[in-house]
């Protein structure tokens, strides 16, 4: 059996794209490193006294504090002359990244602590029981932004996290999908042969948030991508350095809100096809800003996992 | 040892830099900031060698110095007021996760109305966040106690943070007379801190799991354990101290004039001074007065206050800092640690110098002579009836 340092016999739900995502984090990363965590989903179904799915160092300290306490790590290391001994990644949800931890990130990124912050997007708070977070598409039905008589759901775009840790100057970040992982895996090995700060967004599909079906969380993830809702990029030194291709002509966004339940309410209420429309053109723009479309379908490198 | 005038922050600085922290995460705040002022210029000189990390607030700085204490780190910081409360929440995670933080609350009155003078609200405030709470009479002293707070926290026995508290101002600010331990005495009091757990790949742990209903209550009795367990090490701690630098400001508590006294005043911090000049005058007009100096807010002392205080007619409790529609903190406290005492002298309390409100000696001495007039009730002295119209 291969040897994960996020190991099996946590408590998350069937089909979770966190859980995966942070197996493959922390496997491409290796055993030489501390973690921090922010409460959320990752933190309840891998540490629960008396048992933890973490075969690294891992601290979980409060919501919004992540950043700040790796930052704290990574200087305690430095003041010990301890550097060689543990490269330091950061970890939180999209709630606890985006909302709640921004100011603690925008800290760690501004003071320039050689640290790995990685944002596990499941694209609400989910922990609480689904509630729209910073980071929650368009339209997407939560508990906080409800589908009604009035109501779409959530009525915000998503926050543009790397261009908010773009602005900070951070020499790497980068977007990935657990639908990739090699790509993230790479990702995690790039970002930490790089120092400084560093900012990895993983999409990671939450079948019960999502109203998704648990066996189809890779399908979805890699639909989301396809699409062109989720670009996926590195951006180096501030510039877009590397996109994922995907295939020509890109899927239409039904494709992917079909499979999920938080988007239902588009395909039942009359007036649903405008919505439906101008989230086409959310991803129709991101396909044109990231340059996301390949030449020819057949140029395109499929990863096969 | 070497005698110099100093400002109370220079000073506390001055003895933090002995303590040799690796990493200090403050963020400014009157009247805090001359400690980490000094502290950054001392590192910007090299002279200490330390990780400075200047965070974007007072959450982000308890938060830093609790993730490197858990790395293994020396670690301090100091705030005030509002910087404290928006602490809150991690001073609760760094006790619960028994992290031996050293931090100064530069005591100072709490908003709103905004106010940057002293009392003593701000940390009376958080005193049910599980850390080791000390209050310095004067300038000598607070700067003495960060030395003591380090070996106390760290102590294997406690693993608990400690809050040095003194009061805003007129100690962070004030010019006094300081004995100055030399770096060679102070290394041999208070030697590298040497975590049993840490974060370290040589030993994966997981540092902040979750409990629930099954271990959560265990988890906080463990914590209520070594906060009254540090009791006996911040005795044997002042006593040492004493032993090698001749300086005893006492240990829980200290007392003075309290032999034969029948009334008895309770107070903690810079007050113990105006205290104890307004005793020196009633004892030559032939009152019997003495005085309780509560040095260990928490663990509370309980035993000590009740051997103190057993022979006394009536206690006369003077806070800096109330809980409204409760009343003041260290009355309370009183009246509860000598319930089960028979005989037990009456409990009067006085709200006093909140927001800067000068105290005089005056005060003082109008306190212990108008002590029949004071009902059950506790009550602010100096009022303006004026201004409550």
């Amino acid at each position: 059996m291969e040897k994960h340092l996020f190991l099996a016999g946590h408590t998350a739900c069937y089909g979770c794209g966190e859980a995966l995502g942070a197996r493959l984090v922390v496997d491409a990363a290796g055993p030489n490193i501390i973690t921090t965590d922010a409460t959320g989903c990752l933190e309840v179904f891998s540490s629960r006294w008396p048992q933890s799915a973490w075969a690294v160092p891992f601290i979980h300290s409060l919501f919004e504090n992540s950043a700040a306490v790796a930052s704290g790590v990574e200087a305690a290391l430095k003041a010990m002359g301890r550097q060689g001994e543990a490269k330091v990644i950061a970890q939180g949800g999209d709630g606890g990244t985006a909302d709640i931890g921004l100011q603690c990130l925008s800290g760690m990124f501004e003071r320039g602590h050689d640290i790995l912050y990685v944002c596990y997007d499941n694209e609400a708070y989910m922990n609480t029981g689904v509630q729209r977070s910073g980071l929650t598409p368009y339209d997407s039905d939560t508990r906080t932004s409800p589908s009604g008589k009035v109501s779409w759901g959530n009525r915000y775009l998503k926050k543009d996290m790397p261009a908010i840790a773009a602005a900070h100057g951070v020499p790497y970040i980068a977007t990935a999908s657990v639908a990739y992982p090699k790509d993230v895996q790479s990702k995690v090995k790039k970002a930490l042969s790089i120092t400084g700060p560093k900012y990895v967004q993983v999409h990671v599909p939450c079948p019960l948030g999502w109203k998704s079906d648990p066996a189809l969380t890779i399908k979805v993830a890699k639909l989301a991508v396809e699409t062109g809702l989720y670009p996926i990029f590195e951006m180096e030194n501030g510039v877009v350095t590397k996109v994922r291709k995907i295939p020509r002509p890109a899927k239409p966004v039904t494709e992917y809100l079909k499979l999920q339940g938080r988007f239902a309410h588009l395909f039942k209420k009359g007036g649903g096809e405008a919505e439906v429309k101008k989230i086409q053109q959310i991803a129709d723009e991101n396909i044109k800003k990231y340059g996301l479309l390949s030449e020819a379908a057949e140029k395109v490198a499929v990863e096969k996992e | 040892m070497a005698r110099t005038f100093t400002e109370g922050s220079k000073a506390v600085a001055e003895t933090v830099k002995l303590c040799r922290p690796n990493v200090i995460a403050a963020y400014p705040i009157t009247p805090q900031t001359h400690i980490s002022e000094e502290l950054a210029q001392m590192v910007a000189n090299g002279e200490l060698k330390a990780e400075y990390v200047t965070v974007e607030s007072e959450f982000a700085a308890a938060s830093v110095v609790l993730g490197a204490s858990a790395t293994g780190a020396r670690t301090y910081t100091a705030t005030s007021s509002q910087g404290l409360l928006l602490m809150t929440e991690v001073l609760f995670n760094i006790s619960g996760m028994r992290l031996p933080v050293v931090m100064t609350c530069a005591n100072r009155a709490v908003s709103s109305p905004i106010n940057i003078w002293n009392d003593q609200q701000d940390s009376i405030s958080v005193r049910d966040a599980g850390w080791v709470q000390l209050y310095a009479e004067d300038i000598q002293e607070a700067s003495d106690l960060h030395l003591q707070a380090f070996r106390i926290a760290e102590h294997p026995e406690v693993l608990l943070p400690v809050m040095v508290c003194m009061d805003g101002f007129i100690l962070t600010h004030a010019y006094e007379p300081v004995d100055l331990i030399e770096q060679k005495e102070a290394d041999a009091f208070l030697p590298p801190y040497q975590p049993q757990y840490y974060l370290t790949p040589k030993n994966p742990i997981t540092f902040g799991a979750m409990m629930g209903p099954e271990s959560y209550m265990e988890a906080r009795c463990q914590l209520d354990r070594a906060l009254w367990g540090s009791a006996r090490i911040v005795e044997e701690v002042a006593k040492e101290f004493k032993k090698r630098f001749g300086r005893f400001q006492g240990a829980l508590v200290d007392t003075y004039c309290i032999e034969g006294a029948e009334i008895v005043l309770v107070a903690m911090g810079s007050v113990i001074s105006t205290i104890k000049e307004a005793i020196d005058l009633l004892r030559k007009e032939g009152v019997k007065v003495g005085l309780l100096k509560v040095r260990c807010f928490r663990p509370f002392p309980r035993e000590a206050i009740k051997e103190a205080l057993v022979g006394a007619r009536e206690v006369l409790a003077i806070d800096r800092a109330f809980s409204p529609g409760s009343g003041g903190v260290l009355a309370t406290e009183i009246r509860a640690a000598l319930q089960d005492v028979k005989k037990a002298p009456e409990i009067k309390g006085h709200i006093v110098g909140l927001g800067g409100r000068e105290i005089s000696v005056e005060t003082i001495i109008n306190i212990v002579k108008d002590r029949k007039a004071v009902g059950r009730e506790d009550r602010f002295v100096d009022l303006k009836e004026a201004l409550l119209k």
